[in-house]
């Protein structure tokens, strides 16, 4: 009797080794799971390229940390899940640092930040300063973003909120007619329907504004080393002139944080 | 009663009242677009199915198309084709019907009714044509006409055998319906969605979903066993 209790002891602390030595794991192939597309952030280049500032600054971090990255494209929706499930081990997809996603993962330092703005049809006009003069508003929100948060908590009361899987179908029923006014990351909107191709269709409604924390890269709550290495890597980045150097390829402003 | 209940969800800050209130709205539209499209489709589907027996090529080939296009393609992507489709039209927005077409529900129920219409179809069709031929030349004896026939004999008969394929056709179709959260509109799974994303909790906002899923699929399946126990009486 006796040997059996030391054997399953022995075979207890064995395993409590083995798994602690699991857990310091040394990180060589690190999969980061994104939701595309978000332009600028992450789209696909015509030949199907993924391309975008994120995916350049992972692909920066990947590089500096010496792991071997593949990118992951996951809705929106099920990204959280999808980190939690291991479909990925990080996401690196513009999330916003709040409270109620620090409870399921753990993020990174912010590495971005970027104000959140209106857009509309070129001829709505609307002071949306004013958080009364929304009435009767048909609004448009990627659902689960701080936007959505925002709309929610604020005008759903007297407005029809819709809330879109992708901004891609967000952005269709703006075009489409179905939608008096959206809420996006300002660069989103900026660059899908501020660009020449729109003709001036549609305007930006009113100033810009803050919501959220910073973006950052959100991980599993025990992958604590992987936490510490993109902390490093990206404060390296940060210093060092090559955030500057890929900011400028999509964006005349500085997003920096 | 009420009492306890109210008590038990203060306990928990997920399924405070005001998410089981978004749910039952939830349910309420799964069940409004799941008995429009399955009755609007099935009356559809009858005729439809007459005319797929048709001895006339020309006419049988045509539904035959129809039933091959909506059978052959995913929902979803009809949906998409749908709703997303007709915004793309010139002029739409300033067309009469565009207030019907601006609301995501009608052209989500005319995706479903033209799915369910054409596997209905085929259900309906398969029992008409496997009528026992005795049945017919005997009403055929008797001088009915082809109306009358199909009115008296071939219709009830076809409908009592199509009844267990039929009512797989209806389970489908509710669980169908949780795509319409992907054109925004708010049933069981698209509150399921709203809810995960407030509270990052995939598992509770699923399983609640998963769970009414379930108790409305009971309900069907007692409405179909009772149709079935009469429909059968003969062979009991």
């Amino acid at each position: 009797m006796k040997k059996l209790a030391t054997v399953i002891a022995a075979g207890i602390a064995t395993s409590l080794l083995l798994s602690s030595t699991v857990v310091a794991k040394e990180w060589t192939d690190v999969r980061l799971g994104v939701d595309s597309p978000y332009k600028p952030f992450e789209y696909k280049t015509p030949d199907g390229e993924l391309t975008g500032f994120e995916i350049d600054l992972g692909n920066e971090v990947c590089k500096r940390a010496n792991w071997n990255c593949t990118w992951v494209v996951q809705s929106w929706d099920g990204i959280i899940p999808g980190l939690l499930s291991r479909k990925y081990d990080a996401i690196f997809s513009s999330m916003s640092i709040t409270e109620a996603r620090a409870k399921q993962v753990l993020f990174s330092e912010p590495y971005y930040n970027t104000p959140s703005g209106w857009f509309a049809a070129a001829d709505f006009k609307l002071d949306v300063a004013d958080k009364s003069a929304f009435k009767e508003l048909r609004i448009g929100v990627q659902r689960g973003t701080v936007q959505d948060t925002y709309v929610t908590d604020h005008f759903a009361k007297n407005n029809t909120v819709k809330r879109y899987s992708t901004s891609g179908d967000l952005l269709l029923d703006l075009e489409g007619g179905r939608l008096d006014m959206v809420l996006l990351d300002f660069p989103v909107g900026d660059t899908t329907l501020l660009i020449p191709e729109k003709k001036g269709a549609y305007a930006a409604v009113g100033d810009t504004f803050q919501l959220g924390n910073g973006m950052g890269v959100a991980l599993r709550k025990r992958d604590k080393s992987l936490a510490a290495t993109f902390n490093k890597v990206l404060a390296e980045i940060k210093t060092d002139g090559t955030y500057e150097t890929i900011q400028a390829k999509y964006f005349s402003y500085s997003i920096k944080m | 009663m009420l009492d306890q209940l109210v008590a038990l969800l203060e306990q928990n800050e997920m399924f405070t009242p005001s998410i089981l209130n978004e749910y039952w709205d939830g349910t309420v539209l799964t069940v409004q677009l799941t008995f429009l499209s399955v009755v609007i489709g099935f009356f559809l589907a009858v005729p439809l199915a007459i005319i797929r027996t048709s001895k006339y090529v020309w006419l049988s080939r045509t539904i035959w198309l129809f039933t091959y296009v909506f059978r052959g393609t995913p929902l979803l992507i009809q949906l998409y084709l749908i709703y997303y489709g007709v915004t793309m039209i010139d002029g739409i927005q300033d067309s009469p019907i565009w207030f019907l077409l601006e609301d995501a529900f009608y052209p989500c129920l005319l995706a479903f009714v033209l799915n369910t219409a054409a596997y209905s179809t085929e259900i309906i069709r398969g029992s008409l044509v496997t009528t026992d031929k005795g049945e017919i030349e005997a009403a055929e004896a008797y001088g009915m006409n082809y109306w009358q026939i199909l009115r008296r004999i071939i219709l009830p008969s076809a409908f009592r055998r199509a009844l267990p394929a039929y009512s797989n056709e209806v389970i489908f179709m509710l669980h169908a319906t949780s795509i319409a959260s992907v054109v925004t509109l708010v049933d069981i799974t698209g509150a399921g969605y709203n809810v995960y994303s407030r509270f990052y909790a995939p598992f509770e906002a699923f399983i609640f979903a998963g769970g009414i899923y379930l108790c409305l699929c009971f309900a069907i399946f007692a409405v179909f066993q009772r149709l079935e126990k009469r429909a059968f009486r003969h062979l009991a």
